[in-house]
């Protein structure tokens, strides 16, 4: 069902929604980018249309809304475990198509991987709603194309933000009426068909070559990276966490167990009991997260983890792109079958 | 809450026994239904969890052998009998003792790595006619820190036991050596020989490469592996090696199957 409606007529739409649900999306957050005097796109709640920052790229994407940054699975309490209550409300998600395909890869690893449901990420993913923002451009660090993520249809409701009027494809019932009298006219979003950017897409059994793990390609990495983890936070995929105990200050025996999002580049992430870790070099953990989001995830549950949102390469302090990572890759790859 | 798999449950603590200044086995109340080689993930509240392998279990009963070397293990050390441990899974494939039938069985274990195996050694020194052969050889650092001196003993009615040390001392009268020195030593039917190695990253390596020159296939030798892990149930990723996650889909691993695992 194909609506459009006036910038008013949305923001009213919105108010009423949020009645029930939380309504976020990408929003300004003035002065908190990474120089000085320069804004950061985050995600955050938003009332009306004039909030949605769609000419750019939002910096993180919307997963900390499903899997928190730090969440708390139990309190201890004289040795009591209870489990906080979760009071959020229903969510709604303004996202690209790219993140929701990105959210396919958490559901994939959170309700699927090993045969059981994380109970915490289940509880909120179940109240998520989608409405996504069409793209048809992309921006200039995007390559969903190459990675097959530019097009979905797992949405409630998808958004064209024209100049004067939005249009909206209702594909949940739930929102049929959510939109009050719009004027019904056909409507179907498009996606985009090619970014600025391009990678061909090493074929799979070629990067489980030893060769390729040996490759001086990586050293690189050992001296580039700063092990800050940045590509991680950003990644809508990552989906790795510790867990914790942290001991109440004020009362002895209370406390709780969190868990904290957690970096495959960062010291530590291997570490075990008695000194023992692994990967301690850079470029180690480049191709570890490397070969998980274009080898071993695919290898696993049969399409690739990296969505190609390029977020990794806007972050990284030391301007290493993933993009050009893979795409290194290909061209070792095809020269090894040319030889 | 059944649905919840991060929920622990506390263990009482029926037994203590010490092994070394830093090794203890605990002996815990509990109908779990268990396979060799699985571990648990245990925890005190506040002080964090960390995964164990469970060393032995019987009816109403398991056992976790546990080494002092953090800030959980620490605040094990000082619980007494009654006590409780909290404990959730269990969790792993463990080892398949079917697989194992009237095979020559040759076990390696180094240092701690005797705990996923203490357990399928008590199994097969009760059910020895189920195999034909059975070898074990057993290394540790030096002459204090064997573990588990008095099972040994009773294990060697059963089956042929090596133990070493890596460097032993004036009054040691066993042998001496790395682990891979006696396999190498070894004389057997590599058709029916199956092995099963723990220990530390190259401790297996090496022994396993020893046994695949005397002839083992390499869908015989069965290795366990070790990981730091959160979760326990495939979600934290900190145990992930190439596609395989160590918690869910090991921690046992046929050796053609882990050489694979490029990480």
């Amino acid at each position: 069902m194909g609506i459009k409606l006036t910038y008013a007529a949305f923001d009213k739409a919105l108010k009423r929604l949020a009645e029930k649900y939380l309504v976020i999306g990408p929003v300004r957050q003035a002065g908190k980018g990474t120089y000085s005097d320069t804004d950061l796109i985050g995600y955050g709640e938003i009332s009306s249309a004039d909030a949605l920052v769609l000419s750019q790229k939002s910096n993180f994407s919307p997963k900390e809304y499903i899997f928190p940054l730090r969440e708390t699975l139990f309190n201890f309490n004289d040795n009591q475990l209870s489990v906080p209550q979760n009071d959020i409300r229903e969510v709604i998600i303004f996202l690209r198509p790219c993140d929701i395909n990105g959210i396919k890869r958490l559901d994939t690893i959170f309700l699927s991987n090993g045969g059981t449901e994380d109970f915490y990420y289940k509880r909120i993913r179940q109240k998520v709603k989608f409405f996504m923002i069409e793209c048809r451009e992309g921006f200039d660090s995007c390559f969903c194309v190459s990675m097959d993520s530019n097009k979905t249809d797992n949405y409630s409701c998808a958004f064209r933000f024209n100049e004067k009027e939005i249009l909206v494809d209702v594909r949940d019932a739930a929102f049929k009426d959510a939109f009050g009298n719009g004027q019904e006219m056909p409507f179907q979003p498009e996606f985009v068909e090619e970014n600025h950017i391009k990678v061909e897409m090493p074929p799979l059994k070629s990067l489980s070559d030893k060769g390729i793990f040996e490759n001086p390609v990586w050293q690189e990495y050992t001296s580039r990276c700063i092990a800050c983890g940045r590509c991680n936070v950003s990644c809508i995929t990552c989906s790795c966490f510790t867990m914790y105990d942290v001991k109440s200050e004020e009362c002895a025996n209370s406390g709780c167990r969190i868990r904290v999002w957690a970096s495959c580049h960062i010291d530590g992430f291997t570490d075990m009991a008695g000194g023992h870790s692994f990967r301690k070099k850079k470029g180690e953990r480049m191709r570890f997260k490397t070969m998980h989001k274009i080898n071993d995830f695919h290898r696993r549950f049969g399409f690739h983890m990296c969505v190609g949102c390029g977020r990794c390469d806007d972050v990284c302090p030391e301007y290493i792109s993933f993009s050009k990572c893979i795409s290194k890759l290909n061209d070792i790859i095809a020269k090894d079958i040319d030889e | 809450m059944n649905n919840n798999s991060y929920i622990s449950y506390p263990l009482e603590i029926i037994e203590i026994v010490s092994h070394t200044e830093i090794d203890r086995t605990f002996r815990l109340n509990s109908n779990m239904n268990l396979k060799s080689g699985q571990f648990l993930e245990i925890s005190i509240p506040c002080f964090g969890e960390a995964p164990i392998s469970v060393s032995d279990f019987g009816n109403g009963w398991l056992e976790l052998t546990i080494r002092k070397v953090g800030r959980l293990t620490e605040t094990i050390f000082e619980l007494k009998v009654g006590d409780k441990i909290y404990a959730r899974g269990p969790y792993g494939n463990g080892f398949d003792v079917s697989l194992l039938k009237n095979a020559n069985l040759i076990i390696v274990a180094g240092g701690t790595g005797i705990a996923p195996v203490k357990s399928l050694i008590s199994y097969f020194c009760v059910n020895r006619s189920s195999i034909s052969g059975f070898d074990i050889v057993l290394g540790f650092k030096n002459p204090d820190s064997v573990l588990f001196k008095r099972e040994i003993e009773n294990w060697n009615r059963y089956a042929q036991v090596m133990l070493t040390v890596d460097h032993g001392t004036c009054n040691w009268k066993g042998l001496t050596g790395f682990v891979t020195k006696f396999i190498d030593e070894f004389r057997l039917h590599p058709g029916k020989t199956k092995a099963i190695i723990v220990g530390p990253p190259i401790m297996i390596k090496l022994s396993a490469l020893g046994l695949v020159k005397l002839g083992v296939a390499e869908e015989d030798i069965y290795l366990s592996f070790e990981r730091r892990m959160s979760c326990g149930i495939g979600k934290c990723g900190h145990c992930k090696i190439d596609n395989q996650y160590i918690c869910v889909d090991g921690p046992v691993f046929t050796y053609n199957n882990a050489k694979r695992l490029l990480d």
